[in-house]
C-alpha cells in the first residue's frame, strides 16, 4: 500500500509551489512519485531517493582519496576550523530552513564570522538598489488576482521559475483576473528569445547590458518626452507602446531576474526598473518584484534582517554587524585573501562562482555541508551530508515575494543522517566549549 | 582555422537545472552545462558543424565545451553558456564593489578544439585548482 501527502511544498525555486502531491510507501522511508511538479521539482524530490547517495561525513585524505568520519568527528572538525580562525567565511544559507539559519547566525557570532549567502551572486545588487530608493512591491496573491500588465525583465520564468507563469503571472484565472491570459498583456525584454520571451504580446530584443538605458527610456515615454530613434536597439516607436501599455492597465507587474542584477550597471539597473514602477503609479497601480532563485534565500534575508539588520554579507568579525557590499561580500573577500576558512551550507559555489574564487576556497580550510556530491564538496576538506530540507525535514521558509510558509516532511532521511539545524547545533555547542563561552 | 568573436552570457535552463538536481557529478550535468549556444549565423563565421567542441577563451580564463545550436534565438554575436563551472571558468569576476561578479556580458573568442575533450564539472574544477588544466 502506498499514501499520498497533499499540499506538499517544494523546495526549489523562490515560487514555492505549495501544492504538490507525493507518493510515499507505507512505512514513509520511500518516496515513489511526485505529481504537480515541475520537472526540476519533481528530480529534487526522486534524487534525494538515489541508490549512491552520500549519507555519511568523509574528510579528504593526504592521498585525495575520502575516509568515512562520524558527525561527531565532522562537527568537531568545523567547530575548530571556525573557532580557530580569524575571520571566517560562512556562505550559502539559501537551501536550507529558517531555523538552520538563526543557528547559524548564532555560530557566526560567536566565532566572528563573515556571513553571506546566494543573494551575494542574485538578488544582492536588487538589496542594494531597495535601500537606495525602496521597493514598491506586493504578493503574488495580488499578482494572479489583479494584475493585467506583466512585464518580465531579464528574467525567463519558463526556465528558472517553471510554474511561475501558471500559477501567478500569465495564465491563472484570478478574482479581477476572471479571463486569465486573455486579459493580460505581456512583456518581456530580453536579449535573447527566451522561451517566455515566446509566449508574450511583445518582447523588445534588447542589446545586451543596455537595461539602464531601456529603463530610463521608458520614464521618458511616460511621460511623452522626445525619445531618440534607437535606444538600447529598440527602436523608439516600440517603446512608446509598450509604454502605453503599461500606462493603460489596471495594474502592472514587472519582475526582474538575473539579466539585470549581474549585467553591468547591477545595483543602479535596479535603481532605474524601480524609478520606473514609481513612475507608472502616476498613471496606475504598479508594483515591482525580483524573481528570487534558491526557496529559501528570501527567508535567509529575513532572518539575518531582524537579527543583524542586513539582508547579505554581514561580518561580525568586529563583534557587532557590519555591511558594506564590495568589501564584505563572498567574491570580493575571497579574492582578497582576507578569509582564513569557509564553510558552507546549502550552496554550491563551487559551480557558481567564478573561478577565481573557487581556487581560494580550495586552498583554505573548509566544510560543506550538503546533501549532493557537488563540485563544492570535491574541493572542500570535509563533505557533511545532510538530510533534504522540504523532503525529509519540514521548517520555514520565504517565497520570493515575502510570505513564509511551513515546508513539509514527506518522508524519513536515510538511517542516521542529521538535518542542517541538528548539524550546526552540535558545531554551535562544540564552538562554546573552545571558546568557553 | 577561424576564431569568431562574441558576448557571453550566463544564466539557468531547465535542462541545468534537472541536471543539477539529479547530481552534479553525473554525465547528464555536463550534456546539460558544458556547452556553448551560439547563433546560426555564428557558426557559419566559425565555419564547423554542430556539435563540435570548442575552445572559449577570454581575459579571464579558458574552457573547452560543445557549441551547440541556440535554442532560443536567434541572438547573433550573443553566445550562452548555462550557468555552471564550465561558464565560470571564463566569467569576468570583477564585483565594481557590487558584490556581484558580471557574469553577464563577458567578451570570448570561441574556436574550435574538435580532438579535446569537455570536462566533467568534478574533474574540471578539481584539475583547475590544482593547475592540471592547458
Amino acid at each position: 500500500m502506498t499514501k499520498t501527502v497533499t499540499d506538499v511544498v517544494c523546495p526549489f525555486c523562490g515560487t514555492l509551489c505549495d501544492d504538490l502531491e507525493v507518493v510515499v510507501s507505507d512505512d514513509g522511508k520511500k518516496l515513489l512519485e511526485v505529481y504537480n511538479a515541475c520537472a526540476i521539482g519533481a528530480e529534487k524530490f526522486l534524487h534525494s531517493q538515489a541508490k549512491d547517495r552520500i549519507t555519511r561525513p568523509r574528510m579528504r585524505q593526504e592521498d585525495g582519496s575520502w575516509k568515512e568520519i562520524s558527525y561527531d568527528e565532522a562537527a568537531d572538525y568545523t567547530a575548530r576550523m571556525l573557532a580557530d580562525a580569524k575571520k571566517p567565511l560562512m556562505y550559502g544559507w539559501s537551501s536550507t530552513n529558517c531555523e538552520a539559519q538563526s543557528v547559524g547566525s548564532e555560530i557566526g557570532e560567536a566565532v566572528g564570522a563573515v556571513m553571506d549567502n546566494t543573494a551575494t551572486v542574485c538578488h544582492g545588487t536588487s538589496l542594494i538598489a531597495v535601500q537606495d530608493i525602496g521597493i514598491p512591491s506586493c504578493t503574488l496573491g495580488e499578482v494572479k488576482n489583479r494584475a493585467d500588465r506583466i512585464l518580465f525583465w531579464g528574467c525567463n520564468p519558463a526556465h528558472a521559475h517553471p510554474r511561475h507563469m501558471s500559477r501567478y503571472s500569465i495564465f491563472p484565472r484570478g478574482f479581477f483576473t476572471g479571463k486569465g491570459h486573455t486579459g493580460r498583456k505581456v512583456i518581456v525584454v530580453d536579449p535573447r528569445v527566451t522561451d517566455t520571451a515566446r509566449v508574450a504580446d511583445v518582447h523588445l530584443q534588447i542589446e545586451q547590458g543596455h537595461d539602464y538605458e531601456l529603463l530610463d527610456a521608458l520614464r521618458v515615454a511616460f511621460k511623452g518626452e522626445q525619445l531618440p530613434d534607437v535606444v538600447a536597439g529598440i527602436p523608439k516607436a516600440k517603446i512608446y507602446e509598450v509604454a502605453e501599455t503599461l500606462k493603460s492597465g489596471r495594474f502592472a507587474i514587472i519582475f526582474f531576474g538575473m539579466g539585470v542584477t549581474q549585467s553591468i550597471g547591477k545595483n543602479h539597473n535596479i535603481d532605474a526598473a524601480i524609478a520606473v514602477t514609481r513612475d507608472l503609479n502616476e498613471y496606475t497601480k504598479a508594483a515591482i518584484m525580483p524573481m528570487r532563485g534558491h526557496y529559501n534565500v528570501t527567508g535567509s534575508g529575513q532572518v539575518w534582517g531582524w537579527q543583524f539588520g542586513f539582508p547579505f554579507a554581514v561580518d561580525l568579525s568586529r563583534g557587532f554587524a557590519r555591511y558594506n557590499p564590495g568589501e564584505t561580500t563572498s567574491n570580493d573577500l575571497l579574492r582578497r585573501d582576507e578569509v582564513d576558512a569557509v564553510f558552507v551550507l546549502g550552496s554550491d559555489p563551487g559551480a557558481h562562482f567564478p573561478f577565481s574564487s573557487v581556487r581560494k576556497i580550495y586552498d583554505l580550510p573548509s566544510v560543506a555541508v550538503e546533501p549532493h556530491e557537488t563540485p563544492t564538496t570535491e574541493i572542500c576538506k570535509v563533505h557533511v551530508p545532510v538530510a533534504f530540507v522540504g523532503v525529509e525535514v519540514g521548517g520555514c521558509a520565504y517565497r520570493m515575494d515575502n510570505v513564509p510558509i511551513e515546508t513539509r516532511k514527506v518522508v524519513d532521511a536515510p538511517e542516521g543522517m542529521m538535518t542542517d539545524e541538528e548539524f550546526l547545533k552540535s558545531v554551535l555547542m562544540r564552538v562554546r566549549e573552545i571558546k568557553g563561552v | 582555422m577561424a576564431t569568431i568573436r562574441v558576448n557571453l552570457i550566463t544564466g539557468r535552463t531547465i535542462q541545468q537545472g534537472v541536471s543539477m538536481e539529479a547530481g552534479k557529478e553525473k554525465p547528464a550535468y555536463t550534456a546539460a552545462c558544458g556547452i556553448i549556444e551560439l547563433d546560426p549565423a555564428d557558426f557559419k563565421k566559425l565555419g564547423v558543424f554542430r556539435n563540435t567542441n570548442v575552445r572559449v577563451t577570454s581575459q579571464y580564463g579558458s574552457v573547452i565545451v560543445k557549441a551547440v545550436e541556440a535554442t532560443q534565438g536567434p541572438h547573433p554575436g550573443v553566445a550562452y553558456i548555462p550557468m555552471g563551472p564550465w561558464a565560470n571558468m571564463i566569467v569576468n569576476p570583477n564585483t565594481y564593489s557590487t558584490g556581484m561578479p558580471t557574469f553577464k556580458g563577458t567578451p570570448v573568442e570561441v574556436e574550435v578544439a574538435k580532438s579535446e575533450p569537455v570536462l566533467g564539472s568534478l574533474e574540471l574544477v578539481r584539475k583547475g585548482c590544482r593547475g592540471e588544466l592547458a
